[in-house]
């Protein structure tokens, strides 16, 4: 096969403008690109910081005086919990993904992320999720539990209303936004960089992004299988957190922070990126300690998951065990000292310059070192006992996350609304609404430290005028309106310059990564060809690269078969080893959504029955998503230019969907053992055990489980075997569907026998709910098995294109060591209450 | 100054202690606020200096991140995490004189106390307490999570149903505290308050007591 021929830039651009652009009108509802969707992302964020931002404005108008009849306890406590709910799950972790998801690809040298129509499906989800919020608050019947939703308060018995359940259903849809953008991001930073872009090149804004990416996938899953408990207990009764049959309120508390405490810093380390990419270029130096940063960033993740128990120092844990966490929490400054003495160190380094972000990250280093301050005070046990659930707390958290992501955030909009809009700011406006915001911040939060330390709990609706808290309160308030009045000067600032900015030609700034060789407003391809870096990729020529990518001097710089390609790399080398195809445009990705949303409403309305019929359209729809991908034929080495070729994507060896499936069966794995540790926990800590009647399970059907999960991989594996001879994998596949709907059958029936009844005790429910586990995923690898048949009989598989059966053979390994473990747990579990044969 | 500590006064107040461990916990954050500010401004300076004065070699890179970023949050945290360690220790022993125990229920929204002695004496947002002498509060809830606080006094410990927890606390005159639920518990979350009367041993013995408050002398 030939390379296509060169072509001038301008033909060029218009051919790849052809292939990549999202058709107007109702086209856009087919649209798939990053940057569109990044831009849509970051819009509908910031619409819901403004919902959160109205919300954070009525609940400082009822606390600013003493007996307050503005609203009452039933309202108030909606208004508190539907604020920390929509500011942390539907404004920064979408907001900070819109931002990614536009960047990333630009700063990479990629001309889009690894799965475009994945994004597509993260953004309805978000949106439907996040209306459904909405709605129930406009209804009046928003959650009203707090955000962190403690049992037995968010329990049937003392929530019986539909609030509790809008935010379990709700938020879970929003999660699944978040665990497929994490996916994407991770793979997309692994696999699609420019050649030549060593793992020890990126830009740090990718390190920052991949360690955030993979502590979302650690850190959701314990929350939504929290959720998925809750859900369980407050829709059938199973009782995983009812004290009196054997749950544990405490079970919920581990897994909400097992996760809430990670998101601080899955929040704050994109804004971190950010200001490691905007502050070389205001130094005009490159980043000063690229590699301890790094280091600092891996510290952070992994840290962040030993320290969640500094949110329930109150609820009676040995000291000893408290000191342990109390220590990792203070150790957590370290790593984050060292970013901000390299910020400053970069800054002393350089010739600094002054400038609009520059004003806002000068806003973010005050406000921020006070919250961390502020949040080692809160490490040291005995002050923690006395500040713990006061409005101390209160202002601690928003110093550390306004001043950690707010502050950020708004730097990097006026950093890179130029390159979003093509067009120069000026600083009328920004200015004085960097002065509202700073100075009605700290009006508003430095002086809540000391109404907490007076003894002002938080999450309450009234105080009476004995309590000495009403002038910091009315003063907080009117703090909390000046702030108010600037963030609405930022938008009316936003709205000017896009509307009236000065067009220029490229990089105002002056800044040195890649995502400034793109033209300005940039093209839906990005980048006409792909560079290849010689450098690290936050301190290049992004000039000198525009005008040679531009000409199509680069690589893939021309347009084949209608194709959609870029490049992927090898992980660490960064040297290409394959042409990833992307899909085009399409509309299924809203119907998928729109059907997944139609699945939540069933449960919310308590239609289970029904909702099996918008989940089978759900899979189905998943399913089709593929019809357009692979081929028929083999391909072989495609040219790519520079003399160079590679396989295209579903020949080649690991492509990005490969790694996708290996990430989601890590988060899956997360999940599990946190339904273990759960499990466990309940058995060893919980009151009312043991339970009044101890389950026997039959063994003989468990070891018929075990032998049929071990089975349908072995079975897997011949069909990939076969294949890889040039025969059909059909008979084997058929026998692995076969298998796995063998174990669906045996764990139900061992269900039926042995578990009659779930809601007796939670250990009963806890082992119906391995044994679900167990059943859904032989559930998902009949499905699987099945597919493979299909794409076999549309000859999209070969010896060389096997990907589809490599894929599905990851997942038949994984279910059949999982669902071996739940057995074995099952077993477990049922000894340590005395239920020996 | 005056000001400030007359601003620290309040019924809840943290800061204004009344009890041993209350004390220990203020001076620590007095401590504390003052280690913030001097951190707060030495960053502050060099980050102005920074962009002030850049390229001085003073301000190397190797300094500011070594310095900084590691040897400077390592020396202070080991030295706050030892120190409140120890005063962790401190408030749960020292007992010199056997502890007073006393059963509170947290209840929707409502607080219960059970006071030892024959009759086992029962009050409602009312809590009486001898002065000079540790208690022992022995915490769990009737339904979901609360959580009791005594700020003049002490720390807060969590009221969670199906646990048990304890918490000593010591009021070192006779006087009128202030008690409140620190856990978000519904609706009737912001009126879950209740009065601490700290008694001479004498008086407290006759409230909770008073069949063997005749013979209390003699024990």
């Amino acid at each position: 096969m030939d390379q296509p021929s060169p072509s001038s830039p301008i033909k060029l651009h218009h051919d790849l403008q052809a292939i990549w652009d999202t058709k107007p009108g109702w086209g856009r509802l087919s649209a798939v690109n990053h940057t569109v969707l990044g831009k849509r992302f970051i819009i509908a964020a910031f619409v819901f910081f403004a919902i959160g931002g109205v919300l954070a404005m009525l609940i400082r108008a009822q606390l600013a005086t003493p007996r307050s009849a503005f609203v009452g306890p039933d309202i108030y406590n909606q208004l508190f919990t539907m604020h920390g709910t929509v500011m942390m799950f539907l404004f920064a972790i979408p907001m900070f993904e819109g931002f990614a998801i536009y960047l990333l690809p630009k700063m990479l040298g990629a001309r889009d992320m690894a799965f475009p129509r994945l994004t597509a499906y993260g953004f309805w989800c978000y949106v439907f999720g996040g209306s459904i919020l909405i709605a129930a608050l406009l209804l009046g019947v928003a959650p009203d539990s707090g955000w962190f939703m403690y049992t037995p308060l968010s329990s049937s018995t003392y929530s019986p209303g539909i609030n509790a359940d809008i935010w379990l259903l709700g938020i879970t849809f929003v999660e699944i936004s978040a665990l497929s953008a994490a996916i994407e991001i991770t793979v997309s930073i692994l696999k699609l960089r420019a050649p030549g872009m060593s793992i020890d090149r990126l830009p740090i804004m990718a390190w920052y992004l991949l360690v955030t990416a993979l502590m979302m996938l650690f850190g959701f899953p314990p929350l939504i299988l929290g959720s998925i408990l809750l859900e369980l207990e407050r829709a059938f009764d199973l009782p995983f957190f009812d004290p009196v049959r054997g749950g544990d309120s405490l079970l919920w508390q581990h897994l909400f922070w097992l996760f809430g405490h990670p998101e601080v810093y899955i929040i704050f380390l994109p804004a971190a990126g950010a200001i490691s990419m905007m502050i070389p270029t205001f130094a005009r130096h490159p980043l000063v300690g690229y590699r301890a940063i790094i280091a600092a960033i891996i510290a952070v993740g992994f840290l962040s998951f030993g320290l969640w128990v500094h949110h329930m120092f109150a609820i009676g844990i040995p000291h000893l065990a408290l000191a342990f966490f109390s220590a990792a929490s203070g150790l957590v400054a370290i790593p984050t000292g060292l970013q901000i003495f390299a910020w400053i160190a970069t800054l002393a380094s350089g010739r600094p310059r002054f400038d609009v972000p520059m004003l806002y990250l000068a806003g973010f280093f005050v406000i921020f070192v006070i919250g961390g301050l502020t949040g080692v005070m809160l490490a040291m046990v005995p002050f923690n006992l006395q500040a713990h659930d006061t409005h101390f707390v209160v202002a601690h958290l928003h110093y550390v996350l306004v001043g950690g992501f707010v502050f950020p955030m708004l730097a990097a909009a006026y950093y890179w609304l130029p390159h979003i809009t093509g067009r120069v700011s000026d600083h009328k406006l920004s200015v004085p609404a960097f002065w509202l915001i700073f100075g009605g911040f700290n009006m508003t939060f430095f002086l809540m430290h000391l109404t907490g330390l007076l003894g002002m709990p938080r999450r309450i609706a009234s105080y009476p005028p004995e309590a000495k808290w009403e002038w910091l309160n009315l003063l907080s308030s009117v703090g909390s309106f000046l702030m108010a009045i600037g963030f609405a000067l930022f938008v009316v600032d936003i709205i000017l310059q896009v509307r009236f900015g000065k067009a220029f030609r490229r990089n105002p700034w002056g800044a040195r990564s890649l995502e400034w060789a793109t033209p300005t407003p940039p093209p839906a391809y990005a980048f006409a060809s792909l560079p290849r870096v010689q450098s690290r990729a936050d301190w290049l020529d992004p000039e000198d690269h525009a005008v040679k990518l531009a000409a199509g001097r680069g690589y893939l710089g021309f347009a084949r078969y209608g194709w959609m390609e870029t490049l992927g790399v090898g992980m660490i080398e960064g040297e290409p080893d394959q042409v990833i195809v992307l899909p085009k445009p399409t509309i299924l990705p809203l119907w998928t959504g729109l059907a997944t949303g139609a699945i939540v409403l069933c449960l919310l309305f308590k239609a289970y029955w029904l909702a099996l019929l918008p989940l089978a359209i759900t899979v189905t729809l998943l399913l089709s998503w593929t019809r357009t991908t692979g081929a028929q034929s083999d391909l072989g080495p495609l040219p790519i230019g520079h003399g160079q070729s590679a396989a295209v994507h579903w020949e080649a060896e690991r492509p990005p969907s490969w790694w996708a499936m290996v990430f989601t069966l890590g988060a899956d794995a997360t999940f599990f053992a946190s339904l273990l540790f759960g499990c466990v926990f309940l058995a060893l800590i919980a009151p009312a055990w043991p339970p009044p009647v101890v389950v026997s399970p039959s063994y003989g059907l468990l070891a018929l489980a075990a032998l049929l999960m071990i089975a349908a991989a072995i079975y897997g594996r011949l069909a990939l075997r076969d294949l890889a001879r040039t025969r059909s994998p059909s008979a084997w596949l058929g026998l692995c569907a076969l298998s796995h709907a063998g174990v669906c059958a045996v764990v139900a029936a061992v269900i039926a026998s042995d578990i009659p009844d779930p809601t007796l005790h939670a250990h009963h429910a806890t082992l119906f709910a391995i044994l679900g586990y167990a059943f859904l995923h032989s559930g998902v690898g009949c499905i699987l098995a099945l597919y493979g048949v299909q794409r076999q009989r549309h000859g999209k598989l070969s010896a060389l294109r096997s990907l589809d059966l490599r894929i599905g053979s990851l997942w038949h390994d994984y279910a059949a060591v999982a669902g071996v473990v739940a057995l074995l747990a099952v077993v477990a579990l049922c000894w340590s209450v005395g239920g020996r044969p | 100054m005056v000001l400030l500590l007359s601003a620290c006064a309040g019924d809840l107040s943290a800061l204004d202690a009344a009890g041993p461990n209350a004390r220990n916990v203020a001076n620590l954050w007095w401590i504390m606020v003052a280690g913030s500010a001097a951190i707060f401004v030495l960053v502050g300076a060099i980050l102005c200096l920074s962009f002030t004065q850049p390229g001085r070699h003073w301000l190397s890179a190797r300094w500011l991140i070594v310095g900084g970023g590691l040897v400077m949050p390592s020396a202070v945290i080991a030295a706050l995490v030892a120190t409140s360690f120890a005063l962790g220790e401190r408030l749960l022993v020292h007992a010199e004189q056997a502890p007073v125990r006393i059963e509170a229920t947290a209840r929707q929204w409502q607080w219960e106390f059970r006071y030892p002695g024959s009759d086992g004496a029962l009050s409602f947002n009312e809590l009486h307490i001898p002065a000079g002498r540790p208690v022992d509060f022995t915490v769990t809830s009737g339904d979901v999570i609360h959580s009791f606080w005594i700020p003049r006094l002490g720390g807060k410990i969590d009221a969670i149903p199906g646990h048990t927890n304890t918490i000593r606390l010591l009021a070192e005159k006779p006087g009128h505290y202030g008690g409140i639920c620190a856990e978000f518990c519904g609706e009737g979350h912001a009126v879950m308050r209740f009065a601490v009367e700290a008694h001479e041993p004498q008086r407290f013995t006759e409230i909770v007591d008073p069949l063997n408050a005749s013979g209390a002398g003699q024990q």
